[in-house]
């Protein structure tokens, strides 16, 4: 039993402030977001009646406390976007999150326009700071001194699926995939063991199996059971497992693979037999293995090289997933086989590709340029500065310039992605209603939009079927009603 | 001087020969693929942050999630 694919990312990003005498983060992060709210969509709240953070898939709502901030605080560090998406302050970070997506190379376009919103928040908070100050943002998942922050996936997936099974079946998958996930790192954190370069920037903070916890002894697979949707029909899987991706091939195949993965599972037809013998070693020593060849453990004493496991994900979706179910979904499949066999053969040939390739590649070249080693600063700053989303400074931005590395998508189509939702889920109908009705949406989140069309009361239209609001099931209506009268015909219909 | 012996230095010579006499293509494949890089370098030795041992050293963010 499978649902529509329905999907986002979350990214926070790192921000520092240069040439600042005692730079606070948390003040940063509110400067940029809130002077981004300058498209006449003002003081919309966030609806946190919505979230349920603490609720775990296992069956039970952990403890804690869950950090919901006062009126004037909602709207100082939230915004919800034209396109759908939230902006707002997380912690010490700026986060962005995109809309829902019904593909790989839509979600592709809308992370991107992610960037270019920081971009734009980011000249716009420049102007008030003094002309020696300048603000910089990475989009990247470490300090290199043992903070990491996250990159996040959200898949939707039928609630009939029993969650072990999603433990069973993507663990190996998500280990394994980190050659084709991973943007690169010089050396280890938290207590990892010692290396040059790895793969993956987050495998060294991934300490158990499966948990509720995205902050402290980070787990595999994350419990976290809040779908933003009909809770008897669906579950949210928030994969917090992966890093934040420059590279649009990096991001379009670590999405659609997942994504297909989790239809195999849904599917039935990944059972337990990749089980690994020990997953949280296994995440470092994929992420250190820069040949792609050093073979795993299975639980049942097979040993596999990640490529290899891999191999067997993509066996199983040719033979379950019809090949005529999407462009995008047979485009990825290919595109996946075309990876697993470079990576086979000469990891370093996709350099055009994959972020750790296309940064390993810079950095064995640079250190023989200044006879450096992986430890000195240039080459931690290089590290860094890959990240940097400055379209002048970034190493990755300056590479996608020259055309260096392979572009999926023309500039123009992230453009228009800032300010438009994807037509074909309920981002849609959250995007044109705060486009047309700024002034009657007293706030909204990802399951719900409130109105304030009287002085009297608030409506709330709920959400909760992410694949329903889209253009073609509520665009004439968008286009010739008032608030007043979307909201009547919208309640009416759900009486 | 035993006929394996001479073989094997025979191959060896060959071996030398074709050392010293490369594939011209794949020459100056590797001459576009230094210079495409070389660019690259020199673009990076221009926009590296400067003070990058300070700034790297300050970077220090709180965990996020």
């Amino acid at each position: 039993m499978t649902v529509p694919t329905i999907m986002g990312t979350e990214t926070e990003y790192g921000i520092s402030v240069k040439n600042a005498r005692d730079p606070d983060p948390v003040a940063a992060s509110t400067l940029v977001v809130n002077i981004y709210k300058d498209r006449g969509i003002k003081g919309i709240t966030w609806d946190y009646d919505q979230e349920s953070p603490l609720m775990d898939a296992r069956g039970f709502v952990s403890e804690g406390e869950t950090d919901i901030p006062d009126q004037e605080n909602n709207s100082l560090i939230n915004d919800v976007l034209a396109n759908g998406g939230r902006y707002y302050v997380d912690h010490a970070h700026p986060e962005y999150c995109t809309p829902e997506c019904t593909n790989a190379r839509d979600l592709v376009k809308y992370e991107k326009a992610g960037d270019l919103i920081l971009d734009l928040s980011r000249l716009a908070a420049q102007e008030l700071l003094p002309t020696n100050q300048e603000i910089i943002i990475y989009k990247n998942n470490s300090d290199y001194k043992g903070h990491s922050y996250g990159a996040h996936e959200n898949y939707l997936m039928s609630r009939n699926v029993p969650f072990q099974d999603i433990v069973d079946g993507l663990t190996p998958f998500l280990v394994t995939r980190q050659p084709i996930t991973g943007s690169g790192k010089i050396g280890a954190e938290n207590g990892a063991s010692e290396t040059d370069y790895q793969i993956s920037q987050r495998a060294d903070f991934f300490e158990t199996e499966v948990g509720l916890s995205t902050m402290v002894a980070r787990p595999i697979i994350n419990t976290r059971d809040e779908p933003h949707a009909d809770e008897a029909l669906y579950r949210r899987l928030h994969v917090i497992v992966g890093d934040s991706n420059m590279s649009e091939f990096s991001i379009y195949l670590k999405v659609g693979i997942t994504a297909i993965v989790l239809q195999l599972i849904e599917q039935g037809v990944v059972g337990d037999e990749f089980r690994l013998s020990d997953p949280v070693l296994a995440i470092k020593t994929v992420s250190r293995d820069l040949s792609c060849k050093e073979s795993l453990v299975l639980e049942d004493g097979r040993k596999w090289t990640p490529i290899e496991v891999q191999r067997e994900y993509l066996e199983l979706a040719h033979k379950h997933i019809p090949t005529d179910v999407s462009d995008v979904v047979s485009d990825v499949m290919k595109t996946w086989e075309f990876v697993l066999d470079r990576l086979d053969e000469d990891p370093m040939s996709l350099d055009r590709h994959l972020d750790w390739v296309i940064k390993k590649r810079l950095i064995d070249a640079y250190l023989r340029r200044h006879s450096l080693t992986h430890s000195d600063h240039q080459i931690r700053m290089l590290d860094l500065q890959y990240h940097d989303i400055r379209p002048n400074k970034g190493l990755y931005a300056r590479l996608l310039k020259n055309g260096r590395v392979e572009r999926l998508l023309k500039h123009e189509e992230i453009v228009q992605a800032i300010n438009n939702p994807p037509v074909d889920t309920r981002a849609y109908f959250r995007g044109m209603c705060l486009q047309k009705f700024p002034n009657e949406i007293h706030s909204a989140s990802w399951n719900s939009m409130i109105f304030c069309t009287d002085d009297s009361s608030l409506d709330k239209i709920l959400m909760d079927r992410p694949h329903f609001g889209t253009q073609e099931m509520t665009g004439d209506l968008l286009r010739d009603c008032t608030a007043a009268e979307l909201v009547q015909a919208v309640l009416t219909s759900n009486d | 001087m035993p006929a394996e012996k001479q073989q094997d230095q025979k191959e060896k010579r060959t071996q030398e020969t074709e050392e010293v006499q490369p594939d011209q293509e794949v020459v100056e494949q590797g001459e576009e693929i230094k210079e495409d890089l070389d660019q690259i370098l020199d673009e990076i030795d221009e926009i590296l942050e400067e003070d990058s041992e300070e700034f790297v050293e300050n970077y220090i963010q709180r965990g996020g999630e």
